[in-house]
């Protein structure tokens, strides 16, 4: 440490390489940062728990092709004969497919317009059957499941009143904030026409992966009628990619005028509609991957550079009695204030830059643990690279200083 | 003088691979990231009918929830009309041309039978759609004003479902049977797919363009339902298909041609004054805000262009630049090294003018090398997101101008990067050199 002061004037009278390493420093920290905060947020995103088990559901979309079709006996009818494949655990029919990216979302509310303290909800809403809890592998976090006599059918163009209806925790937390049971409580539709709350689920997601309101969703006991049925089957574990055959040919067997589509596991929906989020975040990781190289390169080529250049002063410094450890120690020590110089302006431009994403882009701001971590990344990059060309100066003998260039 | 310093300059590129290697990998990489980047935003941001930027506008109307903010877009009026209100725009005779549209799906059933039904996405709509977007047909055209006024069944196809459903032929005046029912053949489309889908972002702004076209007049005798989306806010109770039809519901795009500036205002005064009539009959009850918006300005306000690729945008320019600065470094240890044989020159004669242009030559070889080795880059790079992003097909490809692009870029920016050395290089004070000889 005592050798700073000299290695800094040293610096001083020949600074624009110092000046380039510590901008590509810089430049590399301030991209860092953000790709870090970025790639984290978008792996907690991708990670998080849908409350569904994606993983063994297969989903079917049936077409009605003729307005006259009996859609109602089509879906009992296509329900039993799903629920008769082996293997097969349970099934709904419904209106939507959750993490799919299209459905429908309700506005429900804990009180009657004019009431006081009325508060606005609004919820994915699924049609499910007495099995839905089951063919989605949803957990109740009090209440119960719909029960046969629950179901009704869903006349398309109607917006006939529900009775009874299911919701997610963080909705009933949003409802209901002053109570910890939910379960017998009323909700009122847009038309204010009373619901009552008979289960409350664990979690579950909706339709629409980037809505900020995705666990927000609401079960109505119902069967869909219109022209478009999906299915829902859930199948014993590791089985959904093998059974989306069986699925598939059980309905178009069953009945040859409709057109039956995309039978597929719902983990297609759910990867589909994250497909952005990986993307972006595994493009993160490959930027960062090259730009530490091109940074480390850098280095190297600089200080294999300043070496070359100081090979007499390096040698005389070896003739009067530094050790080989000395030489290493000030390249060591003069990369790191190199660095450290960069670290201060990275830092800097990171935090702006990311100010200014958060601001432009209404995405959240940088969580602070990340700077440390990316500094002291960067510090240990900078000491790495200079490691060879310090460790190629200390091998030059003071024999050296006695020769011309 | 050219060839020599471009000769001058291979021989020093060429002396000195693996430093040569470096520079031109560094601009390359730069380039390449760059040019990905880029390239989806320029592709996302792009406007596809930019040559009737300025005669073609979006329509909205404010009918909206006076209680509470439309969802989407706090800040302005609804992006989509209620059935009413566009069903009361199309008597206008104010605009050139001018057409209501949405998506809806239709059930396709090929004469063959060994062909299963097959669903297909189709966008109903009026026959004015077609000019005023420019739509390239191959047989054919699209139907009339008289098959519009009369609800006719008549159907344009897109050139991929004619392949399928006709193998391709001319099959103007044949019927297409869908559902329970028969349309004829009017027309027959090229190939046409505008990216950002800027006439109906709504529902997936880099969608692929609908196969099927039908009038818009037939959605009520075959009570067509909307495919798309749909965003209601009042409580009103809606038990029927006329119930929803009169309800609040916004789910019709509504696009029109408008010529002048004084078309145009005449156009705004024209829906307007419609609103004032609605709010009469108690509607439109939130304050007058009723908008024209042309279609650059409406892909803006729709925020086609996903926030990822901006930012991305952003960080790429910040590699570009660690690159840039990397290559500084190099080139700057490179010239210095070669003071000696500069210094020789120097005194064979060759002037600090010479001496500049020639290292400006080397600087330019070398980005023109790593813009062509970073367009590489940037291919292998988009098809890279391609791979990991299912949807990203038509945001991600090289065209000529990116292509230009990408190279112009390189040379400028090695061309900046060299600037500083180069001055270097050409300053170097002969002397000391020349003594130590």
């Amino acid at each position: 440490m005592l050798e700073m002061r000299p290695i800094l004037s040293a610096l001083m009278r020949n600074k624009t390489g110092a000046i380039l390493i510590a901008l590509q420093i810089a430049f590399t920290l301030a991209v860092l940062i953000n790709a870090a905060f970025i790639v984290s947020q978008r792996v907690t995103q991708i990670t998080r728990d849908s409350g569904m088990d994606v993983d063994n559901v297969v989903t079917a979309q049936s077409w009605a092709v003729s307005d006259d079709a009996d859609i109602k006996a089509m879906v009992d009818l296509d329900v039993a004969a799903l629920r008769e494949i082996p293997g097969v655990i349970a099934v709904t029919a419904s209106n939507q497919v959750p993490l799919s990216g299209g459905g429908w979302g309700d506005t429900v509310h804990n009180v009657v317009r004019g009431e006081e303290g009325r508060i606005d909800s609004n919820a994915a809403r699924y049609m499910v059957n007495e099995q839905g809890l089951e063919a989605l592998g949803l957990t109740l976090y009090e209440g119960r499941a719909f029960t046969r006599e629950d179901i009704n059918w869903r006349e398309s163009n109607s917006s006939a009143p529900i009775e009874s209806v299911i919701i997610t925790l963080p909705m009933a937390k949003e409802l209901f904030p002053d109570l910890s049971t939910y379960v017998g409580q009323t909700l009122y539709d847009g038309l204010d026409r009373p619901m009552t709350v008979v289960g409350v689920l664990e979690q579950m997601h909706g339709a629409w992966v980037g809505w900020d309101r995705l666990d927000m969703v609401m079960l109505a006991p119902e069967k869909p009628t219109s022209s478009l049925v999906r299915y829902l089957v859930r199948v014993e574990p590791g089985t959904a990619e093998a059974m989306t055959k069986q699925v598939e040919t059980v309905l178009t067997e069953r009945d040859r005028g409709r057109v039956v589509r995309r039978v597929v596991p719902m983990s297609e929906y759910r990867d589909n509609s994250y497909s952005r989020d990986r993307a972006m975040a595994i493009l993160m990781v490959v930027v960062v991957v090259m730009l530490t190289m091109i940074t480390s390169l850098g280095i190297v080529g600089l200080a294999s550079f300043s070496v070359a250049q100081r090979t007499r002063q390096i040698g005389t410094r070896r003739a009067v009695g530094a050790r080989r450890m000395h030489i290493v120690r000030y390249f060591l020590v003069e990369n790191w204030m190199i660095t450290t110089g960069g670290v201060v302006l990275g830092t800097a431009l990171g935090v702006v830059f990311n100010i200014w994403l958060a601001q432009a882009y209404e995405i959240d701001r940088l969580n602070p643990i990340y700077v440390p971590v990316a500094i002291l990344s960067i510090w240990a990059l900078g000491l790495l690279s200079v490691l060879g060309p310090a460790r190629r100066a200390a091998t030059i003998q003071p024999a050296i200083a006695t020769r011309t260039v | 003088m050219f060839s020599y310093h471009l000769r001058l300059a291979w021989k020093s590129l060429w002396g000195n691979r693996a430093l040569s290697l470096l520079m031109v990998a560094a601009i390359a990489v730069g380039i390449g990231v760059c040019m990905t980047t880029l390239t989806m935003y320029y592709l996302m941001s792009s406007n596809p009918v930019a040559h009737r930027n300025d005669v073609l506008f979006a329509v909205q109307l404010d009918g909206w929830d006076p209680e509470e903010a439309y969802n989407e877009d706090p800040e302005g009026p609804p992006w989509e009309l209620t059935w009413r209100d566009a069903g009361a725009l199309r008597q206008s005779d104010i605009p050139t041309r001018q057409a209501a549209m949405y998506k809806a799906t239709f059930v396709v059933q090929p004469e063959r039978e060994d062909v299963n039904p097959f669903l297909s996405i189709a966008r109903v709509t009026d026959s004015d759609f077609f000019r005023m977007f420019d739509v390239p047909f191959l047989y054919g055209d699209s139907w009339d004003k008289a098959a519009d006024d009369a609800a006719e069944q008549v159907v344009v196809l897109s050139r991929s479902i004619n392949e399928q459903v006709f193998g391709g032929e001319n099959s103007v005046g044949r019927t297409l049977r869908m559902g329970d029912r028969s349309f004829r053949v009017a027309g027959v489309l090229k190939d046409w797919n505008p990216t950002p889908k800027f006439f109906d972002p709504n529902n997936g702004a880099y969608d692929d363009a609908e196969d099927i076209y039908v009038p818009f007049t037939l959605t009520r005798p075959l009570e067509l339902d909307s495919a798309g989306n749909t965003n209601c806010w009042k409580p009103e109770p809606r038990n029927s298909y006329d119930d929803f039809m009169n309800s609040e519901c916004v789910w019709i795009q509504y696009w029109v041609e408008l010529s002048s500036a004084a078309q145009r205002r005449e156009y705004q005064r024209h829906i307007d004054a419609y609103a004032q009539t609605q709010k009469a009959l108690g509607r439109f009850e939130r304050p007058l805000d009723n908008r024209l918006t042309r279609v650059s300005d409406w892909l803006d306000v729709r925020r086609v262009v996903a926030d990822d690729s901006k930012v991305l945008v952003g960080l790429a320019f910040m590699f570009l630049a660690v690159c840039l600065f990397n290559t500084v470094g190099l080139l700057l240890s490179k010239f210095v090294g070669k003071a000696s044989q500069i210094s020789i020159r120097r005194a064979l004669g060759a002037t600090r003018g010479e001496l500049f242009r020639q290292h400006l030559v080397e600087v330019s070889v070398i980005g023109l090398l790593g813009g062509i080795f970073g367009l590489g880059l940037s291919y292998l790079g988009l098809w890279g997101v391609r791979a990991l992003n299912a949807g990203a097909e038509r945001t991600t490809y090289l065209d000529l101008n990116m292509v230009m692009l990408g190279v112009g870029l390189a040379l400028i920016s090695a061309v900046a990067a060299g600037l500083y050395p180069t001055w270097r290089a050409a300053n170097v004070d002969p002397a000391p050199f020349l003594r130590a000889q």
